[in-house]
């Protein structure tokens, strides 16, 4: 009797509630991050506790807060990093949420060709920020690069180089690193477009509403959950980004552009100070899981309009 | 719908009201609103690129500002002189190994996220969505400790280790996605005819799982690819550097060879370009199947 077995069959593999299955399903998963994520995290809370030093190993013990009190009153580094870290967020993800919109709006239009151009305008988005770095260096260096050949033509004169002055460096490492971002948004605010019933908008134009206030009513209400998450996603990445920073200006000059989560990672590589470093690390957990919970409660994330 | 950027509202033309009566009209948007800005954009976009190509292939000494005639000495330089060979070998089988444990795991957490009710289930959600607010830079010290217990420091398998880790939350969320639109009586059907569970997932899900294993998949290998920081931590022996450690040490020479600077870049650019080029496609279907709408 196929019948039967099928239905027993059925039965076992849905109603069984307590079934161990799911739980071996994710323990790998579970596990990795346990092992990888969650302890060390554990970690660094207890590191920035002790003096240790991979280059001096004599100083090794309890510290107590004095990692932490040098932080925040010895070193004015922390608090610039800290400051220049906040401008650049803020720079960054404003500016690549408008023009990432603007793109995503363009490329969701049926036009012919449209296929090549998005994945044209979108392939910045798989460059690492090294190469983002090459690439860029090759553009901004007077010798190679573009306002040398404008100024071959006479259209400009020789100019020095952008990454070394530090009135310039910030322009220049903001539109290098808005060229690899713009596609995210692109990218998810396209994604969340294309999921507008199209009876919306033609409810709204037969209302006679112009494009502009279509724009306002229909799409952006409808983004604005995606909005939020994407921003929110791309702030602590902007945070974290230190790949771009770390090769195009090495925080340069003058430590102007270096941000915390880069202060961190020369203190790991070059100092190689893993007590400090874990400080300055738990300060950064901190700061960001705060700011992240209040973005999200002020956006009212998830709150129908 | 409008196509205006916001950047240049001046030029936008005062919108046209069409009789009600058609519709159709109103949404469609003149061809020049749309090549516009788009060819500015692509300039932006494509001129960068064009750039380091012209210098990559351009033989010594010239000025020339087009890619012809095309001169293979740049890349000979940083493939063989440079190490760009060992480096892109080790590229290449640290993301292949990271792609592979990442999306296999994945598709086990995913499918029971997506299949079965149990107890911690939205704990486990929350605490995947939570990992994507950790900052990898943050991550080096601690990581680099374990390791060092683990004996994995420069060894490769550190990084496959790391990029996994951090790859998984976002790839079992989206897989899971996927797998919620299979229909389950689809599986039932398996198991009515006597397949096992495992084998009714193998045989009726998995096939239709593909553009979501292709999203999944060239994430994280892109990500694996271009990952410079784990890279530059966990690994100093020259012979394990990766394509991005390699490349940022041409940048680090005192005078930099543009030439091979180009060249390494191109080197770097082509693996991710490729597949970007082929999954661009299946990446935006799968985000809108998957993270955003939860």
């Amino acid at each position: 009797m196929g019948m039967t077995v099928g239905e027993t069959n059925v039965r076992q593999h849905t109603r069984r509630r307590g079934s161990r299955t799911p739980y071996l399903l994710i323990a790998p998963a579970v596990l990795a991050m346990l092992a990888f994520l969650v302890y060390p995290m554990g970690s660094v809370v207890y590191y920035s506790l002790r003096h240790y030093n991979l280059s001096k190993p004599w100083e090794d013990g309890f510290a107590g807060l004095d990692n932490f009190a040098r932080m925040l009153t010895e070193d004015p580094l922390f608090w610039q990093s800290l400051g220049f870290t906040a401008r650049w967020v803020v720079v960054e993800v404003s500016l690549q949420l408008v023009l990432g919109l603007a793109l995503a709006l363009i490329v969701n239009e049926t036009f012919v060709g449209r296929a090549f151009a998005r994945a044209m305008v979108f392939s910045p988005w798989a460059v690492s920020g090294v190469l983002t770095t090459g690439i860029w260096v090759l553009l901004y260096n007077p010798t190679t690069g573009m306002s040398k050949y404008l100024a071959d033509l006479g259209l400009m004169d020789y100019g020095g180089a952008p990454l070394a002055n530090p009135d310039t460096v910030f322009l220049a490492a903001v539109v290098a690193e808005l060229w690899r971002g713009v596609p995210f948004f692109a990218i998810l605010l396209l994604a969340d477009l294309q999921s507008i019933p199209r009876d919306l908008y033609e409810a709204a134009s037969v209302d006679g509403a112009s494009r502009l206030r279509r724009f306002y009513h229909v799409t952006l209400p409808h983004l604005k959950d995606a909005i939020i998450l994407s921003t929110l996603l791309r702030a602590v990445w902007e945070f974290n980004n230190v790949d771009l920073l770390y090769t195009l200006t090495g925080g340069g000059p003058a430590h102007q552009t270096t941000t915390l989560p880069l202060y961190v990672a020369s203190t790991a590589v070059q100092s190689q100070d893993f007590g400090y470093g874990s400080a300055l690390t738990t300060a950064g957990f901190l700061i960001l899981t705060f700011f992240s919970v209040a973005y999200l409660r002020l956006g009212k994330f998830g709150a129908k309009s | 719908m409008s196509t205006v950027t916001p950047t240049r509202p001046a030029a936008r033309p005062a919108p046209d009201r069409p009789p009600p009566a058609r519709p159709n009209r109103a949404i469609r948007v003149s061809k020049w609103q749309i090549y516009v800005p788009l060819g500015l954009y692509l300039l932006f976009t494509l001129v960068p690129f064009y750039w380091m190509l012209v210098f990559a292939v351009r033989p010594r000494g010239s000025t020339s500002l087009l890619p012809w005639p095309v001169s293979l000495e740049n890349f000979e330089t940083v493939w063989n002189g440079l190490g760009f060979g060992v480096f892109f070998a080790n590229s290449l089988k640290v993301g292949a190994a990271a792609l592979v444990s990442t999306t296999v795991i994945a598709l086990a957490g995913g499918y029971a996220l997506a299949r079965y009710r149990f107890r911690g289930r939205t704990a486990f959600m929350v605490a995947m969505l939570c990992t994507q607010f950790i900052p990898g830079a943050m991550m080096l010290i601690p990581l680099f400790e374990v390791f060092r217990t683990l004996e994995l420091v420069n060894s490769l398998w550190s990084l496959v280790i790391a990029e996994t880790v951090f790859q998984l939350p976002l790839s079992l969320i989206l897989i899971s996605g996927f797998i919620r639109n299979v229909p389950v009586e689809l599986e039932e059907a398996a198991w009515v005819d006597g397949c096992s569970r495992l084998r009714g997932f193998l045989v009726v899900v998995l096939p239709m799982l593909r553009p979501g294993l292709v999203a999944v998949g060239s994430f994280a290998f892109i990500h694996s690819w271009n990952n410079f920081l784990f890279a530059l931590m966990f690994v100093s022996e020259q012979e394990k550097y990766t394509i991005p450690v390699g490349l940022a040490f041409t940048l680090g020479e005192f005078s930099v060879d543009f030439g091979a600077l180009a060249a390494g870049g191109v080197v770097a650019a082509v693996p991710v370009v490729l597949v970007f080029a082929i999954v661009q496609r299946y990446l935006v279907q799968g985000l809108s199947a998957g993270a955003v709408k939860g």
